[in-house]
């Protein structure tokens, strides 16, 4: 179970289908109410970073990382090696890449060599596309490139990636659960774990993407950071103890990676 | 007064963040001085154990901790590499270790691993409590931590080792020798479980 926070300006948003971003709390702050809770890992994502085409603010890095008691993975206009260097000295045990899939495949290449393949996460953007199917976006999902998500996947895998993290665009934001035929044929077809996010609305959507969808780790937004049908602000984590109950019990202690 | 040492390597905010949430009073410092004046040191670090140790002596931290905790006994808690530096030596490189403990640093040995076992070695794994620990206790046989490492402590006598972890196979993750411990896990990443660790270096030391 993974939050997935998104960083735009000095703030944190939320999206529906990565649109209509919503302020949703200062980072540090959201950040401090994640360390109560028992987290196993935070996804923070600058999600201006790539769509202006800058690089990766490093200062903002450290601050998150000295904040979070937990692992943390950060992406967000990643496309150097250098950058992925200086994130995780930053004190981020992983990065995260995504329009470096298509733009800068070397940078997987090289950081997954230098820094082991399980600091190094790609982030794959579908998209359902009318008479195409199911096709990968990158920079935000603005871009559309003529690739299946099974396809993006192996070629992450081949790249050196150590661990796929899988958005469903349409999904985003809108709690109609995660779009678990997706993920299956994706985890299926890869040999590393995938996390699944985009849709989910509550602890069951995540036991049934990892039973049903074979994730290995359910990531999620809205869930954490809103409460009710009027998506009013209150960053929540479901307790421990119901957490255990519904997730981890009925498949045993190994999925708690 | 705890010192968290500062020599370069790697982001200590999260470990003072977490002192302080504890209500533990604690400063970060590359300063020898500030070494001999405190009453526990943590050492953290990642990376390679022959620059952290050259680290160490470029910013003659190595004199001091050698004074402070084998002639004054003062407590000392490694972290990851932190605690790697306070054995003979690594396969990692050619420089000494500061040699406290009766052990060496090794890369985790590949036919001893499963296909699926990947180094580093990253991620969240158990600490099984061996011994007389202070930093866990019994009970807390159910507390999980946050790994990141390729190395790990092979002892001459593993009787000093307080707690076992696995990855492909059982490897030492927590050393209590008197007034030097060292977890090679990662307390400041392991919210509440490694809160505890912290809090009981704090308290039972």
């Amino acid at each position: 179970m993974i939050p997935v926070l998104l960083l735009s300006g000095a703030g944190l948003v939320k999206t529906v289908r990565f649109g209509r971003p919503v302020y949703v709390g200062d980072p540090i702050n959201t950040l401090r109410i994640f360390n109560e809770k028992e987290v196993d890992e935070i996804v923070v994502l600058d999600i201006d970073a790539t769509n202006r085409g800058q690089p990766p603010d490093v200062r903002k890095v450290e601050e998150l990382a000295g904040e979070c008691f937990m692992p943390l993975a950060y992406g967000g206009g990643i496309t150097t090696v250098r950058q992925i260097a200086e994130i995780l000295h930053a004190g981020a045990e992983k990065v995260v890449l995504n329009s470096a899939l298509v733009s800068h495949p070397q940078t997987i290449v090289e950081g997954a060599r230098r820094f082991g393949s399980q600091s190094i996460v790609v982030s794959i953007d579908v998209r359902h596309r009318l008479l195409r199917g199911n096709r990968v976006f990158t920079r935000g999902g603005t871009r559309a490139n003529d690739m299946d998500p099974v396809k993006a996947a192996c070629r992450a895998v081949d790249l050196g990636a150590g661990e796929l993290l899988l958005n469903s665009i349409d999904r985003d934001g809108t709690y109609q659960g995660y779009d678990v035929e997706l993920v299956r044929s994706v985890a299926s077809a890869v040999p590393i774990p995938v996390v699944a996010c985009g849709g989910a609305r509550n602890v069951s959507d995540m036991l049934l993407v990892v039973q049903e969808g074979h994730a290995s780790a359910a990531a999620a937004g809205s869930m954490f950071v809103f409460q009710g049908v009027h998506r009013a602000v209150l960053v929540n984590f479901p307790n421990v103890s119901v957490l255990d109950e519904q997730l981890f019990t009925p498949l045993g202690r190994e999925l708690d990676v | 007064m705890i010192t968290v040492i500062d020599y370069g390597v790697g982001n200590l905010l999260s470990i003072r963040n977490m002192l302080h949430r504890l209500g533990v009073a604690s400063r970060i410092s590359g300063d020898p001085a500030d070494v001999m004046a405190s009453a526990k040191i943590i050492l953290p670090g990642i990376g390679a154990f022959g620059h952290g140790m050259t680290r160490l002596k470029s910013l003659g931290l190595d004199e001091a901790l050698n004074r402070r905790v084998l002639d004054d006994g003062v407590p000392i808690l490694g972290i990851c590499l932190g605690m790697q530096l306070f054995s003979r030596r690594s396969e990692e490189g050619e420089v000494d270790g500061l040699g406290w403990l009766p052990a060496d640093s090794v890369v985790f040995d590949n036919t001893r691993l499963r296909p699926r076992d990947r180094v580093p070695h990253m991620g969240w794994s158990e600490v099984a409590v061996r011994g007389n620990s202070r930093l866990l206790s019994p009970g807390d046989e159910q507390s999980r931590f946050y790994f990141v490492h390729s190395y790990h402590l092979v002892f001459d006598n593993p009787g000093e080792v307080t707690g076992w972890s696995t990855h492909g196979y059982s490897f030492a993750s927590m050393v209590e020798s008197g007034n030097i411990a060292g977890v090679q896990f990662h307390p400041e990443k392991s919210h509440r479980y490694g809160m505890a660790v912290l809090r009981n270096f704090a308290e039972r030391y």
